[in-house]
């Protein structure tokens, strides 16, 4: 069986299409690179409908942190503490059994019921913690940000008379991305390692569709042999931190764009890791 | 309700929060050790070590952890396995690495398939320790390179215009120095390292989460205390276990680290002598 063929048979065989057997010995290396490639389709599904999802209720998360108001403020802190200070392996567990207790049947609202069958799905329920953990990460981020927001520029901002929703989208917002946006590059790094946990927690692979890992170890497993499919996954993840890199690179260039050379923001690694 | 929760099987659930801390006991210091070294390499001025700890610290930057946890503990484990079955059995003519399997000969079995269990579960659990030691090494490396680095220079010089040798300036200025800059990484890498601990259950250590996993799933009549699905309770006391295990570690780590910036000159160190006058 050629390369090409193996390709167009496993290339997409983590969605669903393609061949459905995996194959069961004398793995090639390109039947690896194949299978472990597909599974990455998962990966940067979760990872970036999660961030995406994640950057809105950051944001509010860290303006309700930053409020006076108890009422608001407490919840926030509250979520973000809880979501910031447990293992996501562990939110995920929960999260899953929490959603199979639901009854299988569905709930009837107004007659109609709802199905409650696929948030057990790693697709809708897997994405949902990822989506609230990275929102609670880059939260503090974003706090952060915004504490450090120059008042300089706030006071600028109320000497020409803007205020309330003007102020906050013209001055506040833009200073608070472009201070948090080096960090919030390392979580959304980090976001995308994480993805790899999810078929390792209480969500299933649904017909053996799952993601880079779960190939990966599928063929480790099988071969007894840890020192290609490993290095194979590792391969593709280093490809997806560098195009993060670079997209995040884009936004921060022009997140500076106004500024001096000597003052814009630098993008820095700094390890952040498991969560 | 006390009957149920004082059981043999329960016991042994409560037994196992005791692996987590020490697992944490012992992978933090082997950890340090490693990052240590890691980036004393990486300050080297022989090349090929230098390249080495660069490597070390890079190692970690772009890859899931979670890849090297699955990694690490099976390329040990099958490393000492066709180390020994080669000193073992010399005459051993079949390939180890056949198909679909992994050949050695029942003398090199590490442990060996006769020894108790116990012997099973230890060398899985160091196995465990390394693979936790390796990465989590790779991350304190990073950050004691960091540290080492944020030394204000004109320290290390005057060091050297006392002419002390290069080894002098390291043992004396260098490392009693960098733990001020390196205790906010340290700390991060901790609460890390906190966080990661449910990762034995991959690995397959009976860890808190096997046995949440295995006392909350049904039981049925057979057994002496039948009850539906309690996972979700189970792992609700895991997630507290957690987020109490954090909340300490964030007060103690605080108390640290007022005490090392104390008369140094940084920003911590400059807000405490402040709020002293």
């Amino acid at each position: 069986m050629s390369c090409l063929q193996t390709i167009a048979d496993y290339g997409l065989r983590s969605v669903g299409v393609g061949e459905r057997l995996l194959p069961r010995s004398d793995f090639t290396m390109c039947q690896q690179f194949t299978l472990i490639g597909s599974g990455m389709v998962w990966n940067i599904y979760f990872g970036v409908l999660a961030l995406l999802g994640g950057f809105f209720l950051a944001t509010a998360l860290a303006l309700a942190k930053n409020t006076e108001t108890r009422l608001i403020r407490k919840p926030a802190e509250w979520f973000i503490f809880v979501f910031r200070g447990s293992p996501l392996f562990i939110q995920f567990f929960l999260a899953y059994e929490a959603l199979a207790m639901m009854p299988r049947a569905g709930f009837p609202v107004f007659g109609i019921t709802v199905e409650t069958d696929w948030l057990t799905r790693a697709w809708a329920g897997a994405l949902f913690v990822l989506f609230l953990n990275t929102s609670a990460y880059a939260a503090e981020i974003f706090y952060g940000a915004l504490r450090s927001v120059p008042k300089g520029d706030l006071e600028a901002a109320d000497a020409y008379g803007l205020s309330g929703w003007n102020k906050f989208r013209r001055v506040t917002w833009p200073t608070m991305l472009r201070l948090a946006w080096p960090s919030y590059t390392n979580e959304a790094i980090f976001l995308f390692h994480a993805t790899t946990l999810v078929f390792f927690s209480g969500f299933p692979a649904f017909r053996q569709e799952g993601d880079a890992l779960y190939y990966a170890k599928y063929f480790a497993d099988k071969t007894f042999n840890p020192f290609i499919p490993y290095p194979i996954a590792a391969f593709y993840f280093i490809l997806l931190t560098l195009s993060v890199i670079t997209i995040f690179g884009f936004i921060n260039r022009r997140l500076n764009r106004h500024l001096p050379h000597e003052r814009r923001m630098k993008m820095r690694f700094r390890p952040q890791i498991i969560r | 309700m006390l009957c149920y929760l004082t059981t043999g099987k329960q016991m042994l659930f409560y037994g196992s929060f005791g692996i987590v801390l020490v697992l944490l006991v012992v992978t933090a210091p082997v950890a340090l050790l490693f990052g240590f070294s890691g980036a004393l390499a990486a300050r080297s001025r022989i090349t090929p070590l230098r390249w080495v700890g660069r490597g070390y610290t890079a190692m970690v930057r772009g890859v899931p952890d979670i890849i090297f946890f699955l990694f690490v503990p099976i390329a040990m484990d099958e490393g000492i396995e066709y180390m020994r079955n080669r000193i073992k059995c010399p005459d051993w003519n079949q390939p180890v690495f056949a198909g679909n399997e992994f050949h050695v000969c029942a003398a090199a079995k590490m442990p060996l398939n006769s020894a108790p269990q116990i012997y099973h579960e230890i060398y899985g659990f160091s196995l465990a320790v390394i693979a936790f030691a390796v990465v989590f090494g790779a991350f304190a490396a990073n950050v004691l390179y960091g540290a080492m680095q944020a030394v204000p220079r004109a320290q290390l010089e005057t060091a050297e215009a006392y002419g002390m040798t290069q080894a002098q300036v390291t043992r004396r200025v260098l490392i009693p120095q960098m733990w001020t800059y390196a205790l906010p990484g340290l700390s991060n890498l901790w609460m890390i390292l906190i966080k990661a601990t449910p990762l034995l259950f991959l690995l397959g250590i009976e860890d808190i989460v096997y046995w949440a996993r295995e006392l909350g799933a049904t039981k049925s009549t057979v057994y002496a205390y039948p009850h539906p699905d309690w996972r979700v309770y189970y792992f609700l006391v895991l997630l507290v276990f957690y987020l109490v295990m954090t909340k300490l570690s964030e007060i103690v780590l605080n108390r640290i680290n007022r005490k090392l910036s104390f008369g140094q000159a940084t920003a911590g160190g400059e807000a405490l002598r402040k709020a002293d006058i």
